[in-house]
């Protein structure tokens, strides 16, 4: 039998603490760098989480998601240019332009299957692409600033960056909550017996193409949400952040933690910004010793060591850090009981 | 008229190089089933090679081909290092795996080159316009492309349809095992099917160095055109990827030409000055989802698939 509590449920559980209590270790260190990091690090992996929902309990390969989080941000970002500022207004705007897109693009994709689906999905994310690139009025290519925050009445500051952070981590929570009801009720039962096998799901009768439209818009509006969260952390939007290689970031996030698992993808966000933060000062830490005038420098092409780890990952380590944490629990739990 | 005719050929030139890179990731996909995001950066690492080897040799001819010989060699070690790990794997896997493999290059490039693009300046004897129609000007650098690409596609055709060896690529298409079972060298035919798809892309990265600038990420733009013609063109088709490639690079090239002012014409000045640079780069991706929702498996599908 299994233990009910197992070296996997630890980490995970150190994980929320340890996010929940971030602010506190700001305060006491006053490294505001961290509080910043770790609030994109929260939203992005809001995104994984609703990326994960159709790749990895859905089984439909998006690789277009990256679009979601442009359209929710320059929904909120256009709103407050024209001077719109309440959140009550931008937030459910950016969500309901998030599913409507979802919606339509959902509609056209699902018809197809296998790459063509892939490559559908990412033909959608250019044109908002180059809808966003195109748009003279709000900036065309250069992007555009926000102007303020979204305010919500004066029930919260979100220009207070330990607020935001906890806003963004509650939205967090509540979307993995989401997810896991979701995957435990009936319909996300459906959805996992749809990526196993579609042709027997709609034998016994159940309309597999709008369970996977279900999901596909429910993950478009959940991410559409993080869209709107990183337009107010970052402040500004621009059509970059629809481009593909964002979309393949959002992938790599949920694979690298685990696919179809509910904390997988924020390990996966963690892991990748991490990498993307630290590994250039380890590379130049291990180069140091051999070659101290060139370390510096050597830490400038960290990509270099993230492409070929992607790679090997992909290659060895397909359960991502969620399947190893597992790994890990199972042999732990041996050894406390032989 | 002239600028009409002259855009026709600027379409034309553009879909035969689109063509380069498709029919490289479309044999790759329809024999070896794998996604390769990395394409790109074969094409981008020809256009470093070009600029390179050009400068070296003091000759763009001489340059071209050890620029097209060099990317062979890269991509046949990269099947042989990477991708031939990734066969048989998911579509996830080739997606993220060539992902990476789009980071290591990418940073690889700036290593070497560092991150100032190159040039690589149209040769002396290319470097002027030609009369090929009576009254019409045009570039002899983008005609000499024209007959290259052609020669290139004519060249692929009678080697995938003429050959023992497009014998066997068109056999690996329909069906893999069977070719094994054969007593074919499976795994020698893949290598050099990938390495043929990285010398195109590399050809189609030497020859738009002289037109655009040589620089980190060029692949990244052109590779997604170029799935797109694999998709619209139906994945393993030749004949589909020539076609949709013609067809891309006609639309592309002819709807950011005249598409504004069609566009002014039908709106006014004021909105259809707006919309036109959006929607003109929106109209490949357009007709892509047009040709998938009417039909799911592109214009030349693949009977076997």
């Amino acid at each position: 039998m299994k233990p009910a509590f197992t070296f996997r449920h630890m980490v995970i559980a150190a994980l929320i603490v340890g996010l929940a209590l971030l602010p506190l270790y700001v305060a006491l260190t006053g490294d505001r760098f961290m509080l910043t990091l770790f609030t994109r690090i929260v939203i992005l992996a809001m995104a994984a989480v609703s990326l994960n929902l159709i790749l990895g309990y859905g089984g439909m390969m998006s690789f277009g998601h990256a679009a979601y989080l442009g359209l929710g941000g320059y929904t909120t970002a256009i709103l407050s240019f024209e001077g719109v500022h309440s959140g009550f207004v931008q937030w459910p705007a950016a969500l309901a332009v998030s599913a409507l897109f979802g919606l339509a693009v959902g509609a056209l994709s699902l018809r197809t299957r296998g790459v063509y689906f892939i490559m559908i999905t990412l033909a959608f994310a250019q044109m908002a692409y180059y809808l966003a690139s195109g748009m003279a009025r709000y900036g065309g290519d250069d992007g555009l600033s926000l102007e303020a925050r979204s305010t919500f009445a004066g029930l919260m500051n979100l220009s207070n960056k330990t607020t935001f952070y906890y806003v963004c981590l509650v939205l967090l929570f509540a979307s993995i909550l989401l997810v896991w009801r979701l995957t435990n009720s009936r319909f996300g039962m459906v959805l996992q017996g749809v990526r196993s096998n579609e042709t027997r799901m709609s034998a016994i009768g159940y309309p597999a193409f709008r369970y996977k439209l279900t999901g596909f818009v429910i993950a478009g509006t959940l991410c559409g949400l993080a869209g709107a969260l990183i337009a107010n952390h970052t402040d500004f939007v621009s059509p970059s952040m629809m481009f593909w290689t964002r979309s393949g970031d959002l992938i790599v996030m949920v694979v690298l933690g685990g696919m179809g698992t509910l904390f997988g993808p924020v390990f996966g966000a963690l892991a990748l910004l991490f990498l993307e933060q630290f590994l250039p000062h380890l590379i130049s830490f291990i180069v140091r010793p051999f070659n101290p005038a060139s370390a510096a420098k050597a830490g400038e092409y960290w990509q270099l060591v993230l492409g070929p780890l992607l790679l090997i990952i992909v290659l060895f380590a397909r359960g991502g850090i969620d399947g190893l944490l597992a790994m890990l629990s199972d042999k732990l739990g041996r050894k406390v009981r032989p | 008229m002239t600028l009409f005719i002259e855009q026709c050929l600027n379409g034309l030139q553009f879909g035969l190089l689109l063509f380069l890179l498709a029919a490289g990731l479309t044999l790759v996909f329809g024999i070896m089933d794998l996604v390769n995001l990395a394409h790109g950066s074969l094409y981008m690492l020809g256009a470093y090679f070009a600029a390179t080897f050009a400068a070296w040799t003091g000759s763009f001819v001489l340059g071209a081909v050890l620029a097209i010989l060099a990317t062979l060699l890269v991509g046949m070690a990269l099947e042989v290092i990477a991708m031939r790990r990734l066969y048989g794997r998911d579509h996830l896997d080739h997606v993220l795996g060539t992902f990476g493999l789009i980071l290591f290059f990418d940073e690889l490039v700036r290593l070497i080159w560092g991150p100032g693009g190159l040039s690589l300046p149209v040769p002396p004897w290319l470097d002027r316009s030609i009369e090929i129609l009576p009254g019409i000007q045009y570039s002899a650098y983008r005609f000499a492309i024209i007959v290259v690409t052609l020669a290139v596609a004519a060249f692929l055709y009678v080697l995938v349809m003429r050959t023992r060896i497009g014998m066997l690529i068109r056999a690996g298409a329909s069906n893999r095992e069977m070719v094994g079972a054969l007593g074919v060298n499976i795994k020698l035919l893949y290598t050099l099917v990938f390495g043929l798809g990285a010398a195109l892309a590399g050809l189609a990265g030497m020859i738009q160095a002289p037109i655009l600038t040589v620089q980190i990420g060029m692949g990244e733009n052109i590779l997604i055109l170029a799935f797109v013609i694999t998709v619209i063109g139906g994945i393993g088709s030749i004949r589909g990827a020539f076609v949709a490639a013609l067809l891309v690079g006609f639309i592309d090239t002819l709807g950011r030409a005249f598409f504004p002012q069609i566009l002014v014409e039908l709106l006014g000045r004021q909105a259809g000055s707006t919309a036109a640079p959006a929607l003109s780069s929106m109209m490949i991706y357009i007709l892509m989802a047009v040709i998938l929702v009417v039909k799911p498996q592109g214009l030349f599908a693949a009977s076997s698939r």
